[in-house]
C-alpha cells in the first residue's frame, strides 16, 4: 500500500544484488564441476567456465582406478567414524557432568575446558608431544588431539541444562544410579543434539588435513584430503617451473577437479541435515536464557 | 537476552568466585560430594585427562622456548638457555616481516570479513519472500562446509593464469597477472577468498538477533516519522549491537591465528613478502628446518599477543557497551 517508489526500486537491486552474490557463490563449484568433465584442451585453452567443454570422463575412470585414492578414501571414513565416536564419548560424559549445577568442582571443571579457548600451546609443543608419545603414523594422531572440542562441549552442556530436572529427580526417586538416568532418561530424549554434535564433529574430521599432513607421512595412511593437498602442491610447483611444466599443471587441474568434486560428494549428501542442524545448534549456542 | 558464541555463558568466571563464597564449601564437602556424585566424577576422567595431556601439556611445553631441544630428546628440553630465541627472533628480520604480515592480514580480514555479514544480513533481511530468504542462505552457506584444502584448490585454479579471474581480466583490460604468485596480489586474493567463505555462514547470527527485534520499536519509529533508512540505523543497529560486539571481540582474539591452514596451502616463496604470516613462519623454522626452541619462542609469543588481545577487547568493550564475553 505504502510502498514508495524508492523501495521498490530499492527492493529489485537489492534481489539483484542478493542473486549475485549466490551466484558468485556458486560459481567455483560450478567450475569445478565443469573442469573434472572437460578435455585438457579446452582448459588449457582457458575456455572451462560453468559448462563442461569437450565432454570427457577419462579422468573420473583414472581417479576411480587410482588404489591410492580408494585407500586414502577409506582412510578418511575411517578416521572420521572413530574420531567422531571418541569425541562423542568424551564431549557427552563431560558436558552431562558439568551442566549439574550442584556437582562440586564444577566451575573448576568449565573454567579448565573455556581456559583452552582462548590459549593454547601452539603447533611447536603439539608436535614434540605427539611425537614423543610415539603416536606418529598412527590413526591416533589423527583421532585424539582434537577429540574435545569446547565449542560443541558448551553447546552440550547448556542442552543438558535446559533439561526439566523434574525427569531426573522422579527417575531418580524410582531408583537409577547417575548412569541409569544418563543412559536411559536424558541420552533417549537427546537425540536431537547428539544428532547435531555427530554431525559438527564428522563434517569437521573428513574436512580436516593438517593433523594427517603433520604427523604422518606413509601415503597409505593418508587420508583423502592430504592425496589432494598433495596434487595441489604438486601443481604450485610444476606451474613455478613454466614452459611444458605449466602444461602439466593444467592437466592436474582436470585431476584436481576430479578428486575435490569425489571428497566433496558425501558432504553434499548430508549438506541439507548439517545445515538444518548446525543452524540450530549455533543457536542453541549463542542464545543464553 | 544477550547473545554469546563460542563462549561460556556468563559463568564461567562469575561461577568460580560465586561457588568460593558458598557455604556448603566447609571441611568435609569433598567427601560427600564423592560420595554422592562419585558416578559423575567419573565422567569427568577422561574428559579431563584429555584436556591435561593435549591441551595444558603442550601449554607447558612452550618452556622449550626458553631451553635448547634436541629433536628426539625431552618434550622439555635439555638445559636453560633463557631468552637466547627471544633475542633471537625479535632480532630477525624475517620474523619482523611476517609479523607485520600477520598484522596487515588482520586488519584486513576484521575491514572486510567482519562487516560483510552484518551488511548482507541487513539485505537479506529486507527480502519479503522467506523461501527466497531460506534458499539464498542455503547456497551462501555451502563455502563453509568445505575443507579448506578443496578451497585451496579452489582458489589456484580460479585465480591461475588460465582461470576465470584472468579470463575475465584479458577481456576486460587485454592483460592476465599471474594472481597465484605474485606478492602484490596475495592479499587481495587471499581477502575475496576469505569474504567469499565466510559471509554467508557469519551472517547467521546476525539474522537471528534480527528476528528478536521487537516489532513495536519500528511501529514507534514509523509514528516518529522514520523513513526505512532511519529505522534501520536507530532501531535495528542497535537492536542487534551486542550481537556485533561479541562477535567483533571473538575476532580481535583470533587476530594473530589468520588463516593458518589457508595460507599455508597457497602460498608459495614467490609470494613471501606479503604472504608470510607469523604460524607460517614457525611452521618452515620449527617443523621443515627443526628449530624447535626457536620455533615455540616464536610460537609462545604469537599466542600471549592472542590472549592479550582477546582479554582488553573484552575488558574494553566491558567498560564502553557494557557487553562482554564473561
Amino acid at each position: 500500500m505504502r510502498v514508495s517508489r524508492g523501495m521498490r526500486v530499492f527492493r529489485v537491486a537489492n534481489l539483484v544484488f542478493l542473486l549475485v552474490v549466490v551466484f558468485l557463490t556458486l560459481y567455483p563449484f560450478l567450475n569445478i564441476l565443469a573442469q573434472s568433465f572437460s578435455s585438457e584442451g579446452f582448459i588449457n585453452a582457458g575456455q572451462v567456465n560453468l559448462f563442461p567443454m569437450g565432454f570427457n570422463i577419462e579422468t573420473y575412470k583414472l581417479i576411480l582406478a587410482d588404489s591410492t585414492f580408494w585407500r586414502n578414501y577409506g582412510n578418511t571414513v575411517l578416521y572420521t567414524v572413530v574420531a567422531t565416536a571418541i569425541s562423542m564419548v568424551l564431549t557427552t560424559s563431560f558436558a552431562y557432568a558439568i551442566a549439574k549445577k550442584d556437582l562440586k568442582g564444577r566451575s573448576v571443571f568449565i573454567g579448565i575446558a573455556v581456559f583452552t579457548m582462548f590459549f593454547n600451546g601452539g603447533l611447536i609443543p603439539n608436535y614434540v608431544l605427539i611425537s614423543s608419545l610415539g603416536l606418529r603414523n598412527t590413526l591416533w594422531a589423527v583421532v585424539l588431539p582434537n577429540a574435545i572440542s569446547v565449542f560443541n562441549l558448551l553447546i552440550m552442556k547448556s542442552f543438558f541444562e535446559n533439561m526439566p530436572r523434574e525427569l531426573e529427580e522422579a527417575a531418580a526417586i524410582d531408583g537409577l544410579s547417575q548412569y541409569g538416568v544418563l543412559f536411559k532418561v536424558v541420552l533417549p530424549l537427546s537425540k536431537a543434539i547428539v544428532a547435531t554434535m555427530v554431525l559438527f564433529y564428522a563434517v569437521a574430521n573428513w574436512n580436516s588435513w593438517f593433523q594427517a599432513f603433520l604427523y604422518l607421512d606413509k601415503p597409505e595412511l593418508f587420508p583423502v584430503t592430504i592425496y589432494l593437498r598433495n596434487m595441489i602442491a604438486g601443481v604450485t610447483t610444476a606451474g613455478s617451473a613454466g614452459g611444458t611444466a605449466e602444461n602439466m599443471g593444467q592437466i592436474a587441474a582436470n585431476i584436481q577437479s576430479v578428486t575435490i568434486v569425489l571428497t566433496v560428494i558425501p558432504i553434499l549428501c548430508v549438506y541439507p541435515f548439517v545445515q538444518k542442524y548446525f543452524f540450530s545448534g549455533v543457536m542453541l549456542g549463542s542464545v543464553k536464557e | 537476552m544477550a547473545m554469546r558464541l563460542e563462549v561460556p555463558p556468563e559463568s564461567v568466571p562469575r561461577d568460580t568466585e560465586a561457588g568460593a563464597q558458598k557455604p556448603r564449601n566447609k571441611p568435609g564437602g569433598w567427601k560427600l560430594a564423592i560420595k554422592r556424585d562419585w558416578r559423575l566424577y567419573t565422567l569427568v576422567l577422561l574428559p579431563l585427562a584429555y584436556f591435561g595431556v593435549f591441551r595444558y601439556l603442550p601449554m607447558a611445553g612452550n618452556v622449550i622456548a626458553f631451553r635448547q631441544f634436541q629433536p628426539g630428546g625431552n618434550i622439555f628440553g635439555e638445559k636453560w638457555v633463557g631468552l637466547k630465541y627471544v633475542t633471537l627472533f625479535i632480532n630477525d628480520p624475517s620474523f619482523w616481516q611476517a609479523f607485520q604480515n600477520t598484522v596487515i592480514l588482520g586488519v584486513l580480514t576484521l575491514l572486510f570479513c567482519f562487516p560483510m555479514p552484518i551488511i548482507f544480513a541487513l539485505l537479506l533481511n529486507e527480502l519479503r519472500s522467506e523461501k527466497f530468504k531460506k534458499l539464498i542462505q542455503t547456497v551462501t552457506y555451502l563455502p563453509h562446509f568445505m575443507s579448506v584444502v578443496i578451497i585451496a584448490g579452489m582458489i589456484l585454479q580460479n585465480f591461475s593464469m588460465t582461470g576465470t579471474v584472468n579470463q575475465i581480466a584479458n577481456t576486460v583490460f587485454g592483460t592476465t597477472v599471474n594472481f597465484t604468485q605474485d606478492a602484490a596480489w596475495f592479499r587481495p586474493m587471499y581477502i575475496s577468498s576469505e569474504v567469499w567463505q565466510t559471509m554467508g555462514w557469519g551472517a547467521i547470527l546476525y539474522l537471528a538477533a534480527l528476528t528478536r527485534v521487537d516489532e513495536s520499536l519500528y511501529e514507534a519509529a514509523r509514528i516518529d516519522g522514520a523513513n526505512r533508512w532511519q529505522q534501520t540505523w536507530h532501531v535495528t543497529l542497535p537492536a542487534i549491537r551486542p550481537t556485533i560486539i561479541t562477535l567483533l571481540i571473538l575476532n580481535i582474539g583470533t587476530f594473530m591465528a589468520v588463516g593458518f591452514e589457508k595460507i599455508l596451502l597457497i602460498y608459495n616463496p614467490l609470494n613471501y613478502a606479503t604472504s608470510d604470516v607469523i604460524s607460517t613462519y614457525l611452521y618452515r623454522v620449527g617443523l621443515e628446518s627443526s628449530n624447535f626452541s626457536y620455533a615455540a619462542a616464536i610460537g609462545m609469543f604469537e599466542s600471549v599477543i592472542g590472549l592479550t588481545l582477546i582479554l582488553s577487547a573484552n575488558g574494553i568493550s566491558k567498560r564502553l557497551a557494557g557487553t562482554s564475553l564473561w
